[in-house]
């Protein structure tokens, strides 16, 4: 099988809302495919050599851890730029998100520095956003799909001037609370607030992923044979209507 | 003697609609009167309270509430009238009902849920408070976990200067608290067996830097989750002294579990009558709690060994010849527990798994791909999936390299039961991990059969 390198980073600090479920899933789909996932913990004064991992992953943390890991993310703060570059792809979960963006400012006013590698930044609120979300995407033009997923956040990210969001809120909070959009999505790179975890019940979003880091490693986009994915699709299906029944109001 | 002060008619009012709220079949009555009082005036429930000669005592904790109040109505209950939500209606609304429901009770003992203490606790000036551990659950009600400390820190340091505090000491946040309090009077308790520690942290482990200066704990021993003998490398923070300490534990499968109970009154061998380490935690809990409030060596010892589990916390119910084991399941570190304490016995080749997603069980279901189910799957043969989420449990056996084939999904309860019962051989044992909600509706649908009393009538 061919190896796929993926950079899980902080994991034993930011994995609050079961971020090891997107590995799984990400893990499972990549081997039903013929490729083996070599996931490799990413932490403090870790190196990341030029077009070594071909996926990088981080997850969500509470304020506190990820206050903690903020000063090691930033020192590899230019390595993964230079990854993203270079054509590797992103998956950022709820905190992970935030901290890929430019910076946080919490209630006090004071800033907690990303890596920048989003066009956006996120400004503490004082209510929580809680609730299930669904959004319509379009990654590929004409292709639209929906995610379902779960939100839990006090943060209200600002996406910069003609920045592309992830998606258009169906049902749900998203970003902000306002502005109808959520997550972002920059070339190769996702970044988003749904989690659930996020990739379960929106398997093509897994399937996506994996097609751009093949495509990384090989230089060619690779097409993937559907899988069945009954129980998926049903759990999307759970999971959208409840975002419509009981999803974020604004 | 405190003066009584005659009920006032928001009060009987409320009283009487517990008994209506059962006359018209809307359920155990169990909050009803509390949230009608609670609408009506809240500072009736500070009145209800005071009316109880020996004050009332709280219980919180992530995990193990029910069970560790349980235990300690089981010590307390033989010399004294006790008003005690054991049905597990834990909020403010739940406590009001229980106090109006319980007439000539002397002693208040309530399981408090993890947000509710500071408000119950500002009600009830409680004369003794057990905090037993601090886990992530429900994040989607409770917020962060630091949040819910922060309140608990809060609510400590609120508390009348006489009341006795009784604290985990193996848990980093809930040891530290009222470590200022001085000289209020505080009981830590904790495990001292290295022998019964896991190999490694697990991934259900919260506290893991130090609460001082953020630094990862080392572990002497870490028994569940982050519960252990932890110190910090960098600035010294460590696990208090311990008052009231387990000891030589020794785990007897799925049926019991005994233990040295080291007090500062003696030791003493227990013998409890429900199984797993946690249950040593809860034992702890109830026996520090119960010390505080007077109770005898010998009341503490005598009362630990007459336990049974709580309902459906390794609840055994039997149906037709056959034997249905409820496990509650509702957050990672409590559900991992379940599942080792089974697996001390036969690991089953059939289980019914029941995920909800009501608000008491957590409207964010994620916390399912933190429980490491996997230790189940080697004797697994057949998995029933049921509840609101069914799909959604079902994926995480299918990703955790459980064949989909062997998954059944059922998602209506009673008829998921049905087959999962079909599937059991006659004079065998049907496993049943359920959530919360779920837990209660098996409970309901195995009680309208026949097979076990409604939990309200229970007590």
């Amino acid at each position: 099988m061919e190896p796929l390198a993926v950079g899980h980073l902080f994991p034993d600090y930011l994995n609050i809302y079961a971020d090891r479920g997107n590995i799984a899933v990400l893990s499972a789909r990549a081997e039903w495919r013929g490729y083996r996932l070599e996931v490799q913990p990413l932490g403090a004064g870790a190196e990341i050599s030029h077009g070594e991992h071909d996926l990088f992953y981080i997850g969500g943390g509470q304020d506190r851890e990820q206050a903690l890991i903020a000063p090691e993310l930033a020192s590899l703060g230019p390595a993964l730029c230079e990854a993203f570059e270079a054509g590797a792809a992103f998956l950022a979960v709820c905190g992970g998100y935030q901290l890929l963006g430019r910076y946080y400012r919490d209630q006090s006013g004071e800033e907690l520095p990303g890596i920048g590698l989003l066009p956006l930044h996120t400004v503490a609120g004082s209510r929580r956003m809680i609730g299930d979300v669904l959004l319509e995407c379009e990654l590929e033009p004409g292709a639209r799909r929906t995610l379902a997923g779960f939100e839990n956040h006090a943060g209200q990210t600002i996406l910069d001037p003609g920045a592309e969001p992830l998606g258009r809120v169906v049902s749900g909070f998203g970003n902000d609370g306002k502005s109808g959009y959520e997550g972002c999505r920059r070339g190769r790179a996702i970044g988003t607030y749904l989690h659930g975890p996020l990739l379960p019940r929106n398997p093509w979003l897994a399937d996506w992923l994996l097609a751009q880091a093949v495509a990384h490693r090989t230089g060619d986009l690779p097409v993937f044979e559907p899988l069945r994915d009954e129980l998926e699709q049903e759990a999307h299906a759970v999971s959208a209507r409840r975002a419509e029944t009981r999803g974020g109001r604004n | 003697m405190r003066t009584r002060f005659p009920l006032r008619l928001e009060i009987l009012l409320a009283r009487a609609t517990g008994g209506l709220s059962r006359l018209v079949g809307t359920g155990g009555g169990t909050t009803v009167p509390g949230k009608l009082l609670w609408k009506l005036d809240p500072r009736a429930v500070d009145e209800l309270a005071r009316r109880l000669s020996l004050g009332s005592t709280l219980v919180s904790a992530t995990n193990g509430k029910t069970t560790t109040a349980a235990m300690t109505a089981g010590i307390l209950s033989r010399k004294l009238r006790l008003a005690h939500n054991s049905s597990g209606a834990n909020l403010v609304s739940g406590v009001a009902s229980t106090l109006l429901a319980a007439r000539d009770a002397e002693l208040g003992l309530f399981e408090v849920d993890e947000a509710a203490l500071p408000e119950v606790a500002r009600r009830l000036q409680p004369r003794a408070v057990c905090l037993g551990n601090l886990f992530r659950d429900q994040l989607d009600r409770y917020g962060e976990l630091e949040l819910v400390a922060e309140r608990w820190r809060g609510a400590v340091q609120e508390l009348p200067d006489n009341s006795a505090l009784v604290v985990n000491g193996d848990d980093p946040q809930v040891g530290d608290l009222g470590r200022e309090r001085d000289p209020g009077p505080r009981t830590v308790f904790g495990v001292d067996d290295p022998r019964q520690a896991n190999p490694t942290l697990q991934h259900a482990a919260d506290s893991k830097w130090c609460i001082r200066c953020g630094t990862p704990y080392e572990y002497a021993a870490a028994y569940i989750g982050h519960l252990g003998d932890y110190r910090c490398p960098s600035c010294g923070h460590a696990r208090p002294p311990l008052d009231v300490v387990a000891r030589e534990i020794e785990l007897e499968g799925i049926d019991r579990v005994s233990f040295d109970l080291i007090t500062p009154d003696g030791s003493r061998r227990v013998r409890l009558g429900v199984p797993g380490l946690y249950n040593v935690y809860n034992a702890l809990g109830a026996a520090s709690l119960s010390r505080a409030l007077g109770a005898s060596l010998e009341e503490i010892q005598r009362g630990l060994e007459a336990f049974h589990a709580a309902f459906g916390r390794f609840e055994r119910i039997g149906l037709d010849g056959k034997s249905l084991l409820v496990l509650l399941i509702k957050n990672p570190a409590g559900a991992n527990e379940a599942i080792r304490t089974l697996l001390a016995g036969e690991a089953p080749s059939l289980v019914l798994a029941a995920l909800n997603d009501g608000t008491a069980d957590g409207k964010d279901v994620s916390w399912i791909w933190d429980v490491d189910f996997e230790p189940l799957l080697p004797a697994l043969e057949r998995l029933v999936a049921t509840g609101d989420r069914a799909a959604e449990l079902a994926l995480r056996f299918k990703y955790a390299g459980f064949a989909e084939g062997a998954i059944e999904v059922v998602p209506p309860l009673e008829a998921a039961l049905d087959r999962a019962l079909e599937l059991t051989p006659p004079g065998g044992e049907l496993v049943a991990l359920p959530t919360y909600t779920a837990m209660l509706a098996l409970r309901d649908i195995v009680a309208r059969r026949g097979f076990v009393r409604q939990y309200w009538e229970a007590a």
